[in-house]
């Protein structure tokens, strides 16, 4: 304890003290941080559309009306299509967890029976885009280059040039499209969800679409290769900025330290 | 030379005497060599910040002669057939196609490339660093103000050559930069669009900016920096380094080590430190991977797309610029929200050049300074220095905006008004802040040299008092602490001749009087410790 | 190095009394506490009184210069062996390559090397003494200044310029016009702007052509809260100036209610609510196409000029000065979605000449 007090004053003990406190606070906050998890809710099966009605009832009503019709709280479902109800639910977007600038995703939390289930009631409400088959998604055999193409003429502007997403106004934004599900990607573009413009079929084919979802595989997916080395996020000039002042120029500072220290004189004995 | 005749008869001299006799005789390297063989070189980390700066720019050269033996500065239209899968097919410019080509069909290519990029950021940041440097330390003072001016040049021009790189793959990012820079040249006032007509070659794009990029940013531009270069070592070497205060350490001398052997070896061994630390930070970090970026199309674009972070400032100010336009009568348009901050931009740069001939002005000092000043001991000077940088930072920041808002959950239209307003605001309270900070520091400064340090240690007095014990500092830090001088403001002259006739004070003097008393008048410096105070207190026996 | 000559057999031996003396210059005024106390004496490092630390250091630093050899020879290797197209998978840096990663690490490690070699040498074996050199006042010595200055008056009189003024004023003339040679000659830089700013590819019948597709756009292709980009007609990817054309023509369309459109003008030139705007934003002249189907709202992603298509494509927020252009569209005998002639006004950014 002795020791401890007299270095106390030191004039490096202030540098030494922040830095545990630093390391505290990011430890503590590690420990406390709210953890997302999934609420499963056991719901039973039966018959598609009135299983679906069910489901609608507890999940959704409250803000989309009893029927589907919308309310203040939400726009109306009539029409929308069974690949909206698919694309919203599945990726967790829907139920809403509280009103923001837009709905983030997030687990989802039915099971992809019960999202057929809900899906199959809203499209009996009023006919609209039906969720792709595995064909129609499916990026096997396509076109990467011209998907790649078609991406940054339709897509990049929003979404960045590889998919790492991009901010909107007034704190909306679009998402990052690591690993999303290719048939989510379809019903994304196929159906607009949210602010996101849709890109139906007449303006951009399913041959298209299979292009852009081949390309995102392979520049955005975990496996995607970076040849020149850890791609610090995909940012841009932005990200590497940052990076070269603090850990290349860091690493110069401490070279040069290193270089203009004097060295440890021997002790008198 | 007849001695050397003498000698070679009496014996023969060794092999690599008889080389340097050789180009003494035409070259005259032996007074060159007196002066500055052993030439005195002080050891402390931030001096070297500017050899971090140097290194980068002798490994951008050496990167970039290789990457144009490769390189095809042009912008014909070429289908790619190339190594790369996701852009077989893909109609590109040629400078485009090749700068695949050197990442995936050339060993190493990708290496070099990446080094070349890296080593121009840290550059850049190298060079922002030392010129910080040499802000706070006050090394700008004569007789180095034109030194200064050549390092400021070379930033400037660095920047310039920096973002004509960039631009030359013409990939979809870097061709954005461009359209930036094309639609900022049209909203000049009356010359606008012929300067875009002449640089262009026409309308936007165009087939010519390329390969005129290329001889700017290859041969230009570097050509002048090497030019400048030159010069800036030619003046450190002449008027020798400056130091910090210390033992032994005056304004007539400079204490250090000698160039044969320590700098040689300290200085020659650090380009390959910063050279291998750029080549490791090039294997293991990619940057500005043009393959995923896609070729230029100007109906295309993608979200995030920002220059090079010394460029950045540049971008806040654009970003944070409200959409003023003003249609003059007679049908002329002033885009005043792409020209004002096309203006406002050598302003930032020109503020922080200027300093040191306002500071020689305002202060009066036309003496040679070699000490550098601690920057507590100049509040003022720091306090602007740090309120640049607040204001840069608040640039960059702006420049960001979109990554800032997306990455910290706000809204981006509120980043942007934070720039807004903290660009007027938060350089002012970065002053005042600044500033007080220095004034704690002298007066903690005073107590140590008057009170000794504190030492954390408590000691129980016989009748039951606790002190903390104080060590008194060794002479050599008392020296350190009290050797700076403190200065006091100028007078704009009586204001009546000695007749007693009122006498007319030209503003100037005036306007001059008045900011030499913001630099040292009133709260601007805490009075320093004198011998006296300093003889009482230690005679007597409180260590309180 | 140039000063007293006690101070050469410094590295030798380096006793604190003859540095004291040495200094005494500077100590000022006796029993001044504040005193400069001069160079601190020379402290031994182990290197210099211990034989086996110096060749610990010596084998420390050879060692480090076989390793840059070594990694220099890895080097040569890894070219070698390594395909180009090789990509490994690294923990935590990703799916690299091979020859990217291994050429830049062991390059960074031979040079790497080499250097802390060279610093460790200097700053275990090399002498550590600090020295003082003596400064010299920059500015000349008065005697100095005057040599100069009657040199230059004499030269000055003998070439007789003060005198002979014409000499003088044409030389100068001469001088000042010789460059314009080299400014009359930037002139073929490119054409003068003439009215190039101000049209497009765009005229009447033009048909409105998918980019994506390819195929020209009919009313029923464009639904409410789609976004499709068009080119004109007739303009080739592959055309020798597509990317001038484009960088002007590119046009954004989607649908709104026509309920919805507030500005009179933006309804009379839409097709039943289809509306087709210029896809350059007017600021600087990035694509802007950041729409947002809800809100009618399109950002540009460069500086965020923010643009409301329901209302003429009014500026709502950011650096742009003005409305994004409409183009006036309708419907021909086929059914196709055609222009009805170029933009009214120029497209792209601002410039002097626009009004």
């Amino acid at each position: 304890m002795k020791k401890l007090s007299a270095r106390r004053r030191h004039p490096l003990a202030a540098l030494v003290v922040l830095l545990f406190a630093l390391a505290a606070t990011g430890g503590l906050y590690a420990a406390f941080a709210p953890a997302d998890k999934a609420e499963a809710e056991p719901v039973a099966q039966s018959l598609a559309i009135e299983e679906g009605k069910k489901l609608y009832a507890v999940g959704c009503a409250s803000c989309h009306g009893t029927g589907g019709q919308g309310t203040t709280d939400g726009p109306s479902l009539v029409g929308v299509g069974s690949a909206a109800v698919d694309f919203q639910v599945g990726t967790g977007r829907m139920p809403l967890q509280q009103p923001g600038a837009q709905a983030p995703d997030k687990p989802n939390v039915y099971t992809q029976a019960e999202i057929d289930q809900l899906a199959a009631y809203i499209a009996s409400l009023g006919p609209g885009p039906v969720t792709p088959t595995e064909e129609q998604y499916s990026p096997e055999g396509a076109d990467i280059a011209n998907g790649g193409e078609l991406f940054r003429t339709n897509c990049a502007q929003c979404h960045n040039f590889t998919g790492q997403g991009g901010a909107l106004t007034e704190g909306k934004y679009a998402p990052d499209l690591e690993d999303v599900d290719p048939k989510h990607i379809y019903e994304a573009m196929q159906t607009g969800p949210q602010n996101m413009p849709s890109f139906p079929d007449q303006v951009l084919p399913e041959q298209e679409k299979q292009d852009i979802i081949a390309y995102l595989d392979t520049v955005n997916s975990e496996d995607s290769e970076t040849p020149g080395g850890f791609a610090l996020g995909g940012f841009g000039p932005v990200t590497e900025g940052l990076f070269a002042w603090t850990f290349g120029l860091g690493a110069m500072i401490v070279v040069a330290i290193w270089v203009a220290a004097r060295t440890a004189k021997a002790k008198k004995s | 030379m007849s001695t050397t005749t003498a000698a070679d008869n009496r014996r023969k001299a060794p092999r690599g005497e008889r080389v340097a006799d050789w180009a003494d005789g035409r070259l005259g390297i032996y007074s060159l060599a007196k002066t500055n063989m052993r030439k005195i070189f002080p050891d402390h980390w931030s001096f070297m910040l500017g050899e971090v700066a140097l290194y980068s720019f002798i490994i951008i050269i050496l990167t970039g002669v290789y990457l144009t033996l490769f390189f095809v500065p042009s912008m014909s239209e070429v289908e790619y057939h190339g190594s790369y899968v996701p852009m077989h097919g893909i109609r590109m410019s040629e400078a485009y196609a090749s700068t695949l080509d050197i990442s995936f069909d050339v060993r190493g290519g990708l290496l070099i490339r990446q080094i070349h990029h890296w080593a121009a950021l840290v550059f850049l940041a190298a060079m922002f660093v030392h010129m910080m440097r040499v802000f706070f330390t006050g090394a700008f003072r004569k007789p180095r103000e034109v030194n200064w001016l050549f390092g400021f040049l070379l930033f400037v021009l660095g920047m310039f050559t920096g973002f004509t790189g960039y631009s030359l793959p013409d990939d979809l990012l870097s061709g954005t930069g461009v359209r930036f820079m094309e639609g900022a040249i049209l909203s000049v006032p009356v010359v606008g669009t012929y300067l875009s007509m002449f640089l262009f070659g026409g309308e936007f794009p165009g087939h010519d900016v390329i390969p005129r990029f290329f001889s700017i940013h290859v041969l230009l531009l570097p050509g002048i920096m090497l030019g400048l270069l030159v010069a800036h070592l030619i003046l450190v070497f002449y008027h020798k380094h400056t130091q910090f205060p210390g033992a032994g350490k005056t304004n007539k001398n400079v204490v250090g080590m000698p160039l044969l052997p320590v700098y040689m070896a300290k200085a020659g061994g650090f380009f390959f430190l910063v050279f291998g630390v750029i080549a490791a930070l090039s294997a293991l970090f990619t940057i500005n991977p043009i393959w995923a970026l896609g070729p230029y199309r100007a109906d295309q674009v993608s979200t995030g797309a920002q220059p090079d972070w010394y460029m950045g400032f540049s971008e806040g100010l654009i970003r944070a610029m409200p959409g003023w336009e003003v249609v003059l009568p007679g049908g002329y348009t002033l885009a005043l929200g792409v020209f004002v901050p096309l203006m406002v931009f050598p302003l930032v740069l020109a503020a922080i050049a200027v300093y040191p001939f306002i500071e020689s002005w305002v202060t009066g000092d036309k003496r040679e300074h070699h000490i550098l000043d601690r920057p507590r001991n100049h509040p003022v000077r720091t306090g602007i220095g740090a309120a640049w940088i607040s204001w840069y930072l608040v640039m960059l920041i702006g420049g960001g905006n979109d990554l800032f808002a997306i990455h910290f959950h706000l809204s981006i239209n509120a980043v942007t008004w934070f720039v807004r307003i903290a660009f007027f605001v938060v350089p002012v309270l970065v002053f005042i802040a600044t500033k007080r900070i220095c004034l704690g520091l002298q007066r903690r400064d005073r107590d140590k040299v008057l009170h000794g340090r504190e030492s954390g240690i408590i000691k129980r007095l016989p009748h039951g008092e606790f002190v903390e014990v104080h060590e008194p500092l060794s002479q050599e830090q008392l020296h350190t602490l009290t050797q700076h001088e403190q200065r006091k403001p100028l007078e704009a002259g009586p204001e009546v001749d000695e007749n007693g006739v009122k006498r007319k004070v030209p503003r100037v003097q005036k306007l001059r009087a008045k900011l030499s008393r913001g630099f040292y008048g009133e709260n601007t410096q805490i009075p320093k410790a004198t011998p006296e105070e300093f003889k009482e207190i230690s005679s007597g026996h409180g260590h309180h | 190095m140039s000063q007293t000559g006690s101070n050469k057999d410094v590295s030798e031996e380096h006793l604190p009394s003859a540095r004291a003396t040495e200094h005494d210059g500077t100590v000022e005024a006796a029993g001044n506490p504040f005193a400069d106390p001069g160079l601190p004496p020379h402290e031994h490092r182990v290197q210099d009184i211990d034989e086996r630390a110096a060749k610990r250091s010596e084998r420390t630093v050879a060692l480090l210069f076989t390793v840059s050899m070594l990694a220099t020879v890895a080097f040569i290797a890894s070219y070698v062996i390594f395909p180009i197209d090789k990509i490994i998978y690294v923990f935590p840096v990703g799916h690299v390559s091979a020859l990217n990663f291994s050429l830049g690490l062991t390059l960074g490690v031979a040079l790497f090397c080499i250097g802390a070699g060279a610093v460790h040498w200097a700053r275990t074996l090399m002498s550590d003494v600090e020295v003082a050199d003596e400064r010299h006042p920059i500015e000349a010595e008065p005697e100095v200044k005057a040599k100069v200055m009657a040199d230059f008056r004499q030269g000055a009189a003998e070439s007789a310029i003060g005198r002979r003024k014409l000499i003088r004023n044409t030389m100068f003339g001469a001088l000042a016009m010789v460059p314009l040679s080299g400014v009359v000659l930037l002139r073929d830089l490119g054409p003068l702007p003439e009215d190039k700013l101000r049209h497009t590819l765009w005229e009447k019948g033009k048909l409105l052509v998918n980019q994506n597709t390819n195929e020209p756009l009919r009313p029923e292709d464009v639904v409410v809260g789609s976004l499709t980009f068009a080119k004109p007609e007739g303009l080739e990817d592959d055309a020798h100036d597509f990317q001038s054309e484009i960088a002007k023509a590119a046009l954004m369309i989607v649908r709104i209610q026509p309920e919805d459109i507030k500005d009179k003008r933006e309804l009379d030139w839409s097709h039943e609510g289809i509306v087709a705007f210029s896809k350059i934003c007017t600021h600087v002249g990035c694509p802007v196409s950041l729409y947002e189907q809800q809100t009618h709202h399109v950002l540009c992603p460069c500086h965020q000029s923010t643009f409301d298509l329901t209302d003429g494509a009014r500026v709502i927020f950011g650096p742009a000065g003005h409305a994004l252009p409409q183009l006036r569209i309708g419907v021909n005998k086929d059914g196709y979605l055609e222009a009805l002639g170029d933009f009214t006004e120029p497209v792209g950014p601002s410039f002097w000449e626009r009004g």
